[in-house]
Formats: structure tokens, sequence, C-alpha cells
């Protein structure tokens, strides 16, 4: 990596940093409390042209490195859940239109609009009726004359979906083909009218926004991501999804236990009986995060190393498939685990909403985790993989 | 072999066409295979042809035709020849 490129991504990671404490920070209870969008942090962001950093610099973006992107899920998801979580979708939606649509000229321009006008990108994937399967669609691409398609998706989630300019959509390839012969469309602000079909107040990551819509777009035939989906699916979208993720879980747990770290310490007096209980369980809650923190860091090591090579072949395998199905398993598991260990530690103080070491929020934030595609859903998929593949 | 590869298709690919009537070349998944689907014909080639895909070969694009399963079969037949 050359010292242009480390400079690039330690000068976009301070600016996220900054944006977290100055911004996130004293933004996020009331997000949280109002279910409302994150406006402050996603300005500040935009201002530091954070939405386009993982497009390249050709194409007007930030250039940054995929670790880096990953590593600002983290710092974001320590001072605020629902601001990272923006963050992360917005994220891989940018990264798989970056790594999939080099060919395709509208993809091209798009890009260079996306970095010149800081557009947020929503994505409608789940849909009515494919019980939360991705790899399934009824929805389609249209033919509506020369030059012009439509679609009509019923979504029962669609993150942030008011508060974005555009949407990255999955559908069948045309209304005569199977459910699972899909394509992604990215649909511009002004081409797709949202109808709102449900309210939003959940028990955590209550400043993602996400109620249901049903979607009605029009949008030309070359907004379609040209390379089949499931190729998208393996090398891009599963691995991106679930190490973005994992990531901003870990920012979240770490902050749960720097605050029960914080508590111990203003309790702490000097002492010839040893340790404090809270303290000894401070320590068995290290354990916790310690595990969650490997678990993070070699899911992203592992993905860099096999996305290298000119084909991404080995993103391809079940032995991949399963690694990073895994990944999203245990960190979804085991961050809102460390959240709760940390309310242990800081008892009423953690419990109460108002106190420097309260942790609800967090607790509540990462119990989505294991909601954000169904981690039984997942099992299923490594049940039916782990009959055939080997070497895992 | 191709006959073969086309029977268990029948069987366990769940196509909503008749698996005879592909071309050699024709993308199975876009005929309609699932995922679940092909780890059932994975499972089936493996009993069937007494062999194991080693794991370089399981990816999507080994099962995506007949012509890409009889190429991979093909193959570790002739691995095990050697041996």
């Amino acid at each position: 990596m050359s010292a242009v490129s480390v400079d690039r991504d330690q000068a976009f990671l301070a600016a996220v940093e900054r944006i977290a404490d100055e911004v996130a920070t004293p933004n996020a209870d009331s997000v949280d409390r109002e279910a409302r969008f994150p406006v402050e942090a996603l300005a500040a962001l935009r201002e530091e042209h954070a939405l386009s950093a993982f497009v390249p610099e050709a194409l007007g973006g930030g250039g940054v490195s995929f670790e880096t992107i990953a590593r600002a899920c983290f710092e974001l998801g320590r001072r605020c859940g629902s601001t990272a979580m923006v963050f992360a979708m917005h994220q891989i939606q940018v990264a798989t239109i970056v790594r999939h649509a080099d060919s395709s000229e509208w993809m091209r321009e798009y890009l260079q609009r996306v970095s010149a006008e800081q557009r947020l990108v929503a994505s409608v994937t789940t849909e009515l009726g494919t019980g939360g399967d991705m790899g399934r669609s009824i929805a389609a691409v249209t033919p509506a004359g020369e030059n012009l398609c439509t679609f009509e998706k019923q979504a029962p989630v669609v993150s942030y979906g008011a508060h974005a300019d555009d949407l990255f959509v999955t559908l069948r390839r045309d209304p005569d083909t199977e459910q699972n012969d899909q394509v992604v469309v990215v649909a511009l602000g002004g081409q797709f009218a949202l109808e709102q079909t449900g309210t939003w107040d959940p028990l955590g990551m209550r400043g993602t926004c996400s109620p249901g819509f049903v979607v009605r777009a029009e949008i030309a035939p070359d907004q379609v991501v040209p390379t089949p989906f499931g190729q998208v699916m393996a090398e891009s979208m599963v691995p991106i999804t679930h190490i973005l993720w994992s990531h901003l879980w870990l920012g979240i747990a770490t902050d749960a236990f720097d605050r029960a770290r914080a508590f111990v310490r203003a309790a702490a007096k000097p002492s010839d009986s040893g340790p404090a209980p809270a303290a000894v369980r401070l320590s068995h809650l290290m354990s916790e995060l310690s595990l969650l923190r490997a678990e993070v860091g070699s899911g992203l090591a592992e993905f860099v190393e096999l996305g290298e090579g000119p084909d991404r072949e080995r993103l391809h395998t079940m032995a991949s498939a399963l690694r990073f199905n895994n990944l999203k398993i245990a960190a979804s598991e085991q961050a809102p685990r460390v959240c709760q260990g940390a309310m242990g530690v800081c008892g009423i103080m953690g419990f109460k909403n108002d106190t420097p070491f309260s942790v609800g929020r967090h607790l509540r934030d990462t119990l989505s985790a294991s909601l954000m595609i169904a981690n039984e859903r997942i099992h299923q998929t490594n049940a039916g993989l782990l009959l055939i593949a080997k070497d895992v | 072999m191709t006959d073969e590869i086309r029977q268990i298709l029948r069987d366990h690919g769940r196509l909503p066409v008749d698996a005879g009537t592909l071309a050699v070349d024709e993308d199975l998944y876009r005929a309609g295979m699932t995922s679940h689907a092909s780890l059932n014909v994975m499972i089936a080639l493996e009993d069937h042809f007494d062999i194991e895909f080693p794991d370089r070969m399981l990816t999507r694009n080994v099962f995506a035709s007949i012509s890409s399963i009889e190429a991979a079969l093909s193959e570790l037949r002739s691995e095990t020849a050697l041996q």
C-alpha cells in the first residue's frame, strides 16, 4: 500500500472520528428517543464527502480502502448505532456498484453523481411473500415501451427509505422468469414514488427509520447492474454486509464495555482486600469482548485475502459462504451479550437512561442484529451447505 | 454421462422445465434451479458417480450448466484413474 493511500485512509478515519465525537454523540439520545433520522450526523458525513469514500478517485470519490470503511463503521457504532447502520448500509450499496458495474457507462456516471452530490442510497431487498429470502424476488423489471421499464415492489422494511436520494432494488429479471432469476437496479430520485405501509416504533436502531413501503418506479434498461445477481451476492453483497454490520455491532459493544470500565473506575477506592466484585465482572466481560473483536477482525482479514486475485473465484466457494454467514451469526449474538454484561457491571446506573453509564440503548440496538437477515434462516442455509462442503 | 446428469437434474433440480429439453450450456440457475435444489443435485451426483466434489469445485459456476457439471465430473474421474 502506498504512502499516499495510507495518508488518505488516515485522514478519512480522523474525519469520521471527529464527526462521531462532535456530531453523533450529542444527538444519539434524541435520535433514539424520538426515533428520528440522524440528520446532523448525515449532514456532517456529506460535508466530508464520506458518502463517496469508497468510490474510486477517477470517478470523483475518496478512494479509501475497504478496511477503512469497516473501521469507520466501528467508530460510528461507538457513538450512535443508528448513524453507523445508515452509513454501513449506504456503503454496502456503493461498494457493490463499484465492484460490479465498471463495465457500465450509466453506472460509472452514477458513481460520479454520488460523489458530486453526496447522494444517499437505500436498499430495497426484502419483499412480502418471499419469507425474508433475499435470493428470491416477486416484483419484476417490466418492459413498458422504448427505453423504459417499470416495477412495483411491496417492501416490508426499507431502512431510511424516506431519507434516501436513490434506491438499490432487487427484482426479477423480467415478468416471465423464475423468482431466483434476479437483478439489481438503481432507481434515481424522481423516478420512484414511496407509499409508506406501516409505522416505525421499534425496540432499537430507532434512528434508521425503516417502515414498510410500496415502491413504484420507472427506470431505463441501463439502470440494471450488468453482473449476474448470484455473482454480486457471493462476491460482494453477502460478505460486505456481514463485515460492515459486524464492525458497527462491535463498535456498540465496545462503547458499552467502555462505560462499564468507567463505572468500575469511578467506584474504585484503594483497597487491601483485592478488586471489587464489579471489577472482576468487568474482567469477565473483557474476555467476551475479545472473542467478538477476534471474530470481526479475522472476518475482515479473510475477506480482503479471499478477494485478491483477478476473478475473486475463492469468494464463490461454499467454505467462503459459510465463513461470512458464521461471522454474522457469531457477531450478532455476541454483541448483545457484551452489552448485557456491561449492564450487569453498571447495575442500576447502567439500566437508567440518563447516566454516563447508561447502556440500555446499546443493548436495544444490538438486539436487532440477530433479526437483520434472521439467524435461523442463515442456519438453514448453512445446514444445507454443510452436507456437501468438506474443508470448512 | 450427459443422460445421467439430465436424469439427476430431473429428479432433484426441481426445474420448471424438463431437464431433457435443456441445452447443455444453458444456465440452470436462470432456468429456475434454486440454491437449495442445487445442493440436492450435488448430493445426488456424489452418490450416483461415487465421487466427492473437492471444495475448490463447490462454486456456483461449476454447477451452472450440464456441460460444466460434466467437465467437473470428467476431471475428477481422470484424477481418480491416475491414482
